[in-house]
């Protein structure tokens, strides 16, 4: 009755001529690009003979003696143990000889020990969040294949689907937000926590709302339809207190902190965390949300929620570990308060582009729209910051295991940001909206962007807190598995996506449209699968950090930063 | 800069533009919606079976897929008369102590809009068949089968409203009986209906109009593609219930295919029908139809692409109607 190409053929203002489809088409070029460019690195780096690099790899202070011949020095700070000569990174028996030896994390001194247990805690209540939140959203997808594989009130769609969206947002993310956050909030201050004690209320809290909530939720008590706040409002109170303790204790750490200035890293936690208890208070107070307020609401909320807390918070972290990883300053101050400023600006004003064309006054949304394109300020000065930070030491990539993890979250930045400003010119919303096109943004950004920059946060502060170092061939599949799974996943759902708004521009029967979705989705659940077992691989890497066999990283000169 | 060492100060005038901003973009917005609209007069208010059933609706979350908003744009035109505009809301308040408002307008279309399925798709029989196996009706979709509102039953009570499954959904020697929680979420269902405009109040617009292809399901005019554009508007508007095979659902939904009445020569029966609905063969177990032609607007090119297609599909082999012809007998049929 239909195909593709007739689709494509037919939709009459020629799809490749509007700016959204270009700047989209082009923008996911870029991650792709750099996928390729990243295998092309590693293979290169396995590829050369062990003895001339990669056995050298992890040489911290001998770096300088041996730049001539060394291609690419370690990244690193000066190891307390000078003693442990030029080469040390030999492992005999260990590793996989095909997999470069990554440099390993270097032992920060005197982390208060009862920090480090709160601040693991918190990372490993996260993954618990991670492996049960994409376990429901594996099998959401697994639904859209197969919609009869269960006939229980409590799985079924409907009620599953915000449990994944809530536990991977307040669970997953939020959890392991707050826990690397303890730990850049004491260093940059060169103080102790302000209280172990609030920590572990916050602790406590949070996790009573994720775990009360998704019971909630698939009993079938919710909060009425709009999408991230469907928690009653007991049960999303807690975490909000959560938060506000959270936020009482960066803010006293920071006014006893021993520098004169405030790093930037606690600028972007602090705000974040001020504004995520403005936007829940906003959205769950009752006094504005008769009629379409709610929707006006709801728009404000959804969108200040991903890039008010998640997106700032997130932007913070990586001011403060992305330099520390590449050893390197950040490349520019100016630029991050350029950004700060601006992405407060702009970013709270969108939110009601998420219902163009619907009945919601047609300036509110004119206003977002424009903001949506004010947005190119913030993200451009954000993503060149990080990337400039980058220049000179990209050669670190393939002998680091965090850096790729925060490279692609700084490329998804880029491309997720920007294609949310492309998704809001009136044209595209038009094809794109109601579509499983938004539900690919919300991947590419909230998976591309905030996982994986958590992710290389994660790797880069718990081997310094236990002193256990992951198994690299593990955590390379953990990459590359996420990473391809989230392509696999998105592109053949934009696709689709396009192709199911043109479909309904045409005037082709609804039910046909869902006949066109069906390779789309099945596409969708075998990149959710390949995602889905990089977070156990991610659970198990996380398993041998914490509690696996001690190989002490920079302290015994020996072993020193052996590959396990 | 001092400003930036002073964390009381620097955060302080942070919140402060955050907070300014909100007020300006969210909460005066919304505070000034709420008091400027007020229910459109032709609307009724949900009461009894229909608010339970809306209840039903948002505990198992069915707003993650079907949307309740008609946009102002020609491609929504399929979902209802006129876009959806903010009095269509303005009656909806708080649902109680422990929810929020919900209007229910979504953000993802996974599966119909469902602003008008009241009159859409006004059979009760249907949205209960479609409830308890949405495959039985229609193969390709994707919805969660809900049986948990509904109960099997060997031998139905008297006053039971008894669902007829046909045979692969069907559970062996029982029957199934709606629980009155379907009967209260279908109740729901239908009473979703776009209220009229008060007399002289002009309808918005739909934007893009000259969007070519969007006209397919509109006018479409009396071209030669009659078959074509039969085959979309068949499955846009009858095969739901009478299938894509033209057969039917065995003792729910009557075939179309070798229907004397569908190849009559004489098309003023299967008109009137489509005009103004059919319930005489309730003893056999087939539910009402709807006037499916007035509560889906349909044009007289519309109607006449559609029995075309059907007197010519599935071995039917009557002769072509011509348009005039159509029009003709339409005119004659009043409303």
């Amino acid at each position: 009755m239909f195909s593709i190409a007739a689709i494509v053929a037919q939709s009459a203002p020629p799809l490749w001529g509007q700016p959204g489809i270009v700047i989209t088409c082009i923008l996911l070029a870029i991650p792709l690009a750099v996928g390729v460019w990243l295998l092309g690195l590693k293979l290169g780096a396995a590829r050369r003979p062990p003895d001339s690099e990669s056995s050298l790899s992890g040489s911290g202070h001998g770096a300088g003696m041996l730049a001539v011949n060394e291609p690419h020095p370690a990244a690193g700070e000066p190891s307390t143990a000078p003693s442990s000569g030029l080469i040390r990174n030999v492992d005999q028996s260990g590793a996989i000889r095909f997999i470069p030896a990554k440099k390993a994390a270097l032992r920060r001194p005197e982390i208060h020990r009862p920090l480090a247990r709160l601040i693991l805690w918190y990372l490993g209540a996260a993954t618990l969040w991670l492996l049960f939140g994409t376990t429901i959203g594996e099998y959401l997808g697994i639904k859209f294949v197969v919609p009869d594989a269960d006939h229980l009130s409590w799985l079924s769609f409907g009620r599953l689907r915000p449990v994944h969206t809530n536990a991977v947002f307040w669970g997953w993310a939020s959890l392991a937000m707050i826990g690397l956050g303890y730990y850049v909030v004491a260093r940059v201050g060169n103080v102790r926590l302000a209280s172990l004690k609030a920590g572990w209320w916050t602790f406590g809290l949070m996790n009573a709302a994720v775990v009360l909530g998704s019971i909630a939720l698939m009993v079938g008590i919710n909060n009425g339809g709009g999408e991230y706040r469907e928690y009653v409002w007991p049960i999303m109170l807690l975490f909000a207190a959560g938060i506000a303790i959270a936020l009482w204790n960066f803010l006293a750490t920071i006014a006893r902190r021993q520098t004169s200035e405030i790093y930037i890293s606690n600028w972007y936690m602090v705000a974040a965390l001020m504004f995520v208890i403005t936007i829940v208070l906003v959205a769950y107070l009752p006094f504005w949300q008769d009629g379409l307020g709610e929707t006006i609401i709801q728009g404000y909320y959804m969108h200040q929620g991903v890039g008010m807390w998640f997106m700032m918070y997130l932007l913070g972290l990586t001011y403060y570990f992305l330099p520390q990883q590449l050893n390197t300053p950040i490349f520019s101050y100016s630029l991050g308060i350029l950004a700060f400023w601006t992405q407060i600006l702009f970013y709270t004003v969108i939110g009601t582009h998420h219902f163009v064309f619907s009945s919601i006054p047609w300036s509110i949304q004119t206003v977002a729209i424009v903001g949506s394109m004010g947005m190119v300020i913030p993200v451009v000065a954000g993503t060149a910051n990080f990337l400039l930070t980058f220049r000179g030491a990209f050669h670190k990539l393939s002998g680091s295991y965090t850096l790729p993890f925060f490279l692609v979250g700084v490329v998804f930045y880029f491309t997720g940001s920007l294609q949310g400003t492309a998704e809001a010119f009136r044209w595209t919303n038009l094809i794109w909206h109601f579509t499983d096109f938004t539900v690919a943004h919300s991947h590419l950004t909230m998976y591309g962007i905030i996982t994986f920059l958590l992710w290389a946060c994660i790797y880069a502060v718990v081997p310094r807190l236990t002193g256990r170092e992951p198994p690299q061939a593990t955590v390379g599949a953990h990459f590359w598995m996420a990473l391809i799974g989230l392509l696999f996943y998105s592109i053949p759902l934009m696709l689709g996506g396009t192709l199911r708004g043109i479909a309904w521009l045409d005037g082709v029967p609804f039910v046909d449209t869902l006949t066109l979705m069906a390779p789309f989705w099945l596409w969708r659940a075998i990149g959710g699968t390949l995602m889905w077992l990089s977070h156990g691989i991610f659970a198990y890497n996380m398993y041998k950090m914490i509690v696996g066999r001690v190989r002490d990283v920079g302290v015994q000169g020996a072993t020193e930063g052996a590959a396990n | 800069m001092k400003f930036y060492r002073n964390h009381r100060l620097f955060f302080s005038a942070v919140a402060s533009l955050f907070i300014f901003l909100t007020v300006v973009i969210a909460i005066i917005p919304a505070l000034h919606n709420q008091l400027s609209y007020a229910p459109l007069p032709g609307s009724e208010p949900l009461t009894g079976d229909a608010l339970k059933g809306k209840a039903i609706f948002v505990a198992n979350g069915c707003v993650a897929c079907h949307t309740q908003q008609v946009r102002n744009i020609a491609m929504d035109r399929t979902w209802g008369d006129r876009p959806s505009i903010a009095a269509d809301y303005a009656g909806i308040r708080r649902t109680d102590l422990w929810r929020n408002t919900a209007t229910l307008m979504g953000t993802e279309r996974t599966g119909p809009d469902l602003t008008s399925i009241g009159s859409r798709q006004p059979s009760d029989v249907w949205h209960l068949l479609h409830l308890y196996a949405p495959r039985s009706v229609v193969p390709a979709s994707i919805m969660p089968a809900y049986p948990w509102l509904f109960e099997e039953k060997s031998q139905a009570a008297p006053g039971d409203t008894v669902v007829t499954v046909p045979p692969p959904f069907a559970p062996a020697d029982r029957q199934v009986v709606a629980r009155p929680e379907a009967l209260q979420l279908v109740a729901y269902l239908l009473s979703l209906k776009q209220a009229p405009l008060p007399d002289g109040t002009a309808s918005p617009d739909f934007l893009y109009a000259g969007t070519p292809g969007n006209e397919t399901a509109g006018a479409a005019a009396g071209t030669g593609a009659g078959i074509a554009d039969g085959a979309t508007l068949y499955a846009a508007n009858c095969q739901a219930c009478h299938q894509a095979n033209g057969e039917g659902l065995k003792g729910a939904f009557p075939p179309l295919k070798g229907s004397p009445i569908v190849t009559d020569d004489d098309p003023s029966r299967i008109l009137t029908i489509i005009m103004k609905g059919y319930n005489s063969r309730e003893k056999e177990g087939y539910p009402a139809m709807p006037p499916i032609g007035v509560t889906n607007k349909l044009t007289p090119s519309q109607i006449h692409a559609i029995i075309n297609h059907e007197r010519k599909s599935w071995g039917n082999q009557a002769r072509e109607v011509p348009l005039e012809e159509v029009t003709k007998v339409l005119a004659g049929i009043a409303p």
